[in-house]
């Protein structure tokens, strides 16, 4: 059985809501819609206070080449254009609007008939990706047209299809990829042909024997697909960490990006919003949000509006519990602590994540005892414990020798550690500072040219 | 509502902690201790006893009024510390010799470094070396064997350094410790159950043991065969040298110890056959019958250079 | 037995003087050339190494003030004006004079003044919560109260004050390098004119919310009303950005900005308020006697506009 080369760990998977099919959550009164819900630039916002939008009008355009359009998820009325907290408590801006019915904007198919045929060239996919402002839903957000145009003297060879989902609790690539299987192939045969590229792997692991049985099924009639069943290990679903399990080749240490060895990775669930984007004319408007944890009465997975407030969700899955401690934006792993739970559902949010009680707060941290557990969990090859204590002792100059910079900040160390270390904590800090460092770097390297 | 916790991810924890370690590592080493009672009688009991309630104490009191950090008792480290120093002793040792060993291991080896994972050299055996050359009488007086005549109290490695074959101890005696020797060092067989219990926990990998082990029976084979030994001879010598004296104690719980062995694996390779190395020199050349203690020591010097030199294999790079 | 010891000694000696003459050549051989005054000036530096003067330590420092020629843009905030004029009139340079400075923490908000809405729980330090997310309290901007700048301060100068949640600097230690202003993620604290007593007059916000978002999150924020702005005779605040500011170049301390100030976001320290009404001081007797005996020495230094500075200084 495949899997990735290095480390990894086996947290308790918790999937509470594989069985449960996706529901319809009802359409929200009022949506916060930030204009930054994507790696690189924000959006520019098009739209202002009192102005009537429909479902799926563009309300706020790319900021530039690395940013993504965004589209109003509810028809009604502009509230207001004003900075509003997101779940960590930081006032970012975003565009209000409070609904009215329930108008679409034009040329939006929404049957449900499957459109296999394509016949658009590379080009006119990726403008039809652009237009509909998708990004990377697994969490990362980064603008998929950016994704899928492959730079000059680079070339993509194989497209891999991340249906890992490794972190614990969240189900939502689970059942999409169970339920919207048809339309996830035929978004791959779409990216393959956006890319040129004549192999696409589907990886998925092996928990989830339902998914790969079914799209097993499916691709049969495909040139080119094949449907990889991956050991459950996590970090699988990290971008280099999956290539390297499929591939077997290994991404090479920041800047090198997954083409530099000839792969684009794409989430199972923004694949079937290509899908939607190219054959529907559908702008991503709306995804599958798994509202799970222990004390959760119902887990759920619910088809949501970008924008729609987190309690919405909350109370959908049967209220917060009693004993709540956390709720956190993601999965337990990658995931963010909110404080804020008013704040919008957005493109990267692929499941909310209560956990109650004892799990909920950290245990008190003792002293390192060198067990080197972090080390041999480590995906990356790196050495936490010792990056964490440089960090805290202010040596960034070893930091980044000892190649922090590779960190994907996947959390495998601090879950592994017995003393209960806040590693990641302390590296995520040191990789920001060496990070800071490097591009201030690089920006006094070249300062003639910027004129 | 109470308020909600935030902290960055992860927000999972491992069930593991340092305590549940040093308790697993104190389950590991029970079925040799058993044994040693069998063989030694119940003064074994007493000696453990005594090499962990003093190790217990002096932890906890340096910790209470030396350090005033907060107390660190708790983690086990020390029961584990106690239950090795005493394993490296002999049954018939007075209690105050222990005790002192037990101050050496704890307040020297241990607590002045910072305790439990600062220390850069094993406690435990620490405080036997130092026992060792400050009690050498005392150290080396083991009580008899019955059964094992021919060997009149002496451990096989002394017997052996003065002159006596290696088919001394039969291999059954070896398993089962029916030697002379210090408390934990004679069963074999406990302790090789003790190595399988630690790695199913996944307390150790089998790295350190392992490279250790086959070390010294390479070692031990190459220098027989170099010096003329032949047929049975060929595979006895080897074997002798892995079970008699604290080859498997030493390699499977103190060489492995967390704080004074390497984080990386590859790292831990080169500890390990550096430790098979020296003891096996020591053993065949050196003036002690036994130098598994030694040559973890002295390669517990070498763990920062490994650790500064040796890194683990990067992701990405060539 | 004689000739064992003689040969010991002989050995031993022989030794010595084969190790001392290896020792004289590479000494020889690996000599830096360096300008002896450089070790002077070090001596004279206070060699606290806090790099509050913009260099790696006390060495990297002395060797700067050695070798440039214009050593005005130089200070040792630690040695403070004494020091550097000592070292420049060792070098026979012009040293310039710098007003003595101490740290001021913006921030007002206090555990009964700014409620707590979570729980941190991650690596006690401000830098990682910031990074985060908004901070234990409402408030995006003001202290997170886990210490950076007490693990920053080389002079125990500045500690957590448990009961309020921020951080206070002992005026006496602190010797203004600067390593909390920069250890700082929030930018909270200032390094500010150091008045004589340890008087101080200082806006204890940095929040650039809106009225309504500071007063949700906190009761001593700053809202950006201006009221301040507009009965400061010295034209030292300004408002921007909803916060405002005290400039300590042109503060004269006359303390009407405090009572103007609605929600009490103007700090005053070492001082007492000026009377809400000046014709009413209906207080008991021992503070209002206080308070007049201030009033009365408040005009002084305003008067004495002209010098203020060296007033101070001699005061």
């Amino acid at each position: 059985m495949k899997t990735f080369p290095i480390g990894g760990v086996h947290p308790s998977e918790n999937k509470l809501s594989c069985a449960k099919p996706i529901e319809v959550l009802p359409l929200p009164e009022v949506v916060n819609i930030p204009l930054a819900q994507h790696i690189g630039a924000p959006a520019v916002a098009k739209v202002a206070k009192g102005d009537k939008v429909v479902t799926g009008q563009l309300i706020a355009e790319a900021g530039s080449f690395m940013s993504a359009n965004i589209h109003s998820p509810i028809s009604g009325t502009v509230k207001s254009v004003d900075l509003v907290a997101n779940g960590q408590g930081l006032r970012q801006p975003m565009i209000t609007i409070e609904r009215d019915g329930d108008e679409w904007a034009e040329g939006i198919d929404r049957t449900p008939t499957l459109v296999k045929e394509c016949t658009l060239s590379a080009q006119d996919i990726i403008a039809k990706i652009k237009d509909a402002g998708i990004v990377g839903m697994g969490g990362a957000t980064f603008p998929t047209h950016v994704k899928l145009s492959v730079p000059p003297g680079k070339k993509a060879e194989v497209l891999i299809i991340n249906g890992v989902e490794c972190e614990p609790y969240l189900t939502s690539d689970h059942r999409t990829m169970l339920e919207r299987g048809e339309e996830l192939v035929v978004g791959v045969t779409i990216l393959m042909k956006a890319l040129g590229v004549e192999k696409a792997v589907i990886g998925i692991e092996n928990n989830k024997p339902d998914a790969i049985e079914h799209l097993k099924k499916l691709v049969a009639e495909y040139k080119g697909i094949k449907v990889q069943p991956l050991m459950v290990k996590y970090p699988q679903g990290g971008e280099k960490q999956l290539i390297a399990a499929v591939t077997g080749r290994q991404v090479p240490p920041p800047p090198a990006l997954p083409i530099d060895v000839g792969a684009v990775v794409c989430n199972a669930s923004t694949t079937v919003a290509v899908y939607e984007a190219v054959q529907k004319n559908k702008p991503l408007i709306e995804r599958v949000v798994t509202v799970t944890g222990k004390g959760m009465k119902e887990p759920k997975n619910l088809l949501t509006r970008m924008g729609t407030p987190i309690s919405t969700l909350l109370e959908a899955a049967g209220g917060l519990p009693e004993d709540a401690g956390k709720v956190i934006n993601g999965g337990p792993m990658m995931g963010r602590a909110m404080c804020n739970l008013d704040s919008p559902v957005t493109k990267g949010c692929s499941g909310i994540t209560v956990m109650s009680g004892r799990d909920a707060a950290r245990r008190t941290a003792t002293q390192c005892i060198k067990c080197a557990k972090c080390v041999s969990a480590c995906p990356m090859g790196l050495e936490p414990y010792y990056l964490s204590k440089m960090t805290q002792k202010k040596g960034l100059e070893e930091v980044e020798a000892q190649m922090v910079t590779s960190c994907i900040e996947c959390g495998s160390c601090q879950a592994t550690c017995p003393a209960y270390l806040p590693l990641l904590d302390w590296i995520r800090l040191g990789k920001q500072t060496v990070m800071g460092i490097i591009r201030a770097r690089a920006a006094a390297a070249t300062p003639a040219p910027q004129k | 509502m109470k308020n909600l916790i935030i902290a960055p991810s992860p927000h999972v924890q491992t069930d593991r902690s340092t305590a549940s370690i040093m308790r697993d590592v104190v389950i590991a080493l029970l079925p040799a201790l058993v044994v040693s009672t069998v063989v030694f009688g119940a003064n074994v009991i007493f000696v453990t006893a005594v090499s962990i309630l003093a190790c217990v104490a002096f932890e906890y009191l340096i910790q209470r009024f030396i350090v005033r950090g907060p107390q660190t008792v708790g983690n086990w480290s020390a029961v584990v510390t106690g239950m090795l120093l005493a394993f490296n002793l002999p049954a018939t040792i007075p209690w105050w010799i222990i005790v002192i060993g037990a101050f050496v291991a704890i307040g020297i080896a241990k607590m002045s470094f910072g305790g439990l994972g600062k220390n850069p050299f094993n406690p435990a055996l620490v405080g036997r070396v130092f026992l060792l050359i400050a009690y050498p009488v005392q150290m080396a007086s083991f009580p008899e064997v019955e059964g094992l005549d021919a060997l009149s109290g002496a451990t096989p490695l002394a017997a052996v350094k003065y002159g006596a074959s290696v088919n001394i101890v039969g291999v059954q005696d070896l398993m089962l410790g029916n030697m002379p020797g210090s408390l934990g060092e004679v069963a074999s067989l406990a302790l090789l159950i003790g190595f399988v219990y630690l790695l199913w926990r996944k307390v150790i990998t089998w790295h350190i043991p392992v490279t250790i082990l086959v070390t010294m029976a390479a070692f031990a084979a190459i220098v027989g065969w170099a010096n003329g030994a032949q047929g049975d001879l060929l595979w006895q010598l080897p074997l002798f040298h892995v079970l008699a004296g604290g080859a498997l104690l030493g390699s499977i719980f103190m060489a492995t110890d967390y704080s004074t062995s390497p984080m990386t694996i590859k790292g831990g390779i080169i500890f390990a056959v550096g430790i098979g190395v020296i003891t096996m020199c020591i053993r065949l050349w050196g003036s002690y019958p036994e130098g598994m203690s030694f040559a973890i020591l002295i390669m517990n010097s070498v763990v920062p250079l490994l650790n500064k030199y040796i890194k683990p294999k990067r992701f990405g790079v060539k | 037995m004689n000739a064992v010891l003689l040969y010991t000694i002989l050995t031993l000696c022989v030794l010595g003087v084969l190790a001392a003459v290896i020792l004289y050549f590479v000494a020889q051989k690996f000599r830096v050339e360096e300008d002896p005054r450089i070790d002077e000036v070090e001596k004279m530096l206070p060699g606290a190494n806090c790099g509050g003067c913009g260099f790696a330590g006390c060495r990297a420092m002395a060797d700067a003030l050695v070798k440039n020629d214009d050593i005005s843009s130089l200070s040792c905030p630690v040695g403070g004006n004494s020091t550097m004029k000592a070292v420049a009139t060792y070098l026979g340079k012009a040293a310039a004079e710098k007003e003595p400075q101490t740290a001021t923490v913006r921030c007002g908000g206090t555990c009964d003044k700014r409620p707590r809405t979570n729980e941190y729980n991650g690596a006690k330090s401000c830098a990682v919560a910031a990074s985060l997310y908004v901070g234990e309290t409402g408030c995006a901007f003001g202290c997170l109260g886990f210490g950076d700048c007490e693990v920053a301060c080389a002079f125990d100068a500045i500690h957590v004050d448990p009961a309020t949640g921020l951080p206070a600097v002992d005026p006496d230690k602190c010797t203004a390098c600067g390593a909390c202003v920069k250890a700082c993620p929030k930018n909270i604290i200032e390094l500010r004119k150091k008045w004589p007593k340890d008087r101080a007059v200082y806006v204890g916000c940095v929040s650039k919310d809106k009225g309504a978002v500071v007063m949700k999150a906190c009761k001593a924020g700053c809202i950006g009303c201006g009221k301040c702005e507009k009965v400061c005779q010295f034209g030292a605040i300004t408002v921007e950005n909803n916060l405002a500011y005290i400039d300590p170049q042109k503060c004269k301390l006359c303390r009407k900005c405090v009572n103007e100030c609605p929600t009490g976001a103007i700090k005053l320290v070492n001082m007492e308020p000026l009377p809400k009404e000046p014709k009413a001081p209906a207080a008991p007797a021992a503070p209002a006697a206080d308070t007049a005996a201030k009033t009365d020495a408040k005009p002084k230094p305003a008067a004495k506009k002209a010098t203020p500075t060296k007033k101070t200084a001699t005061e």
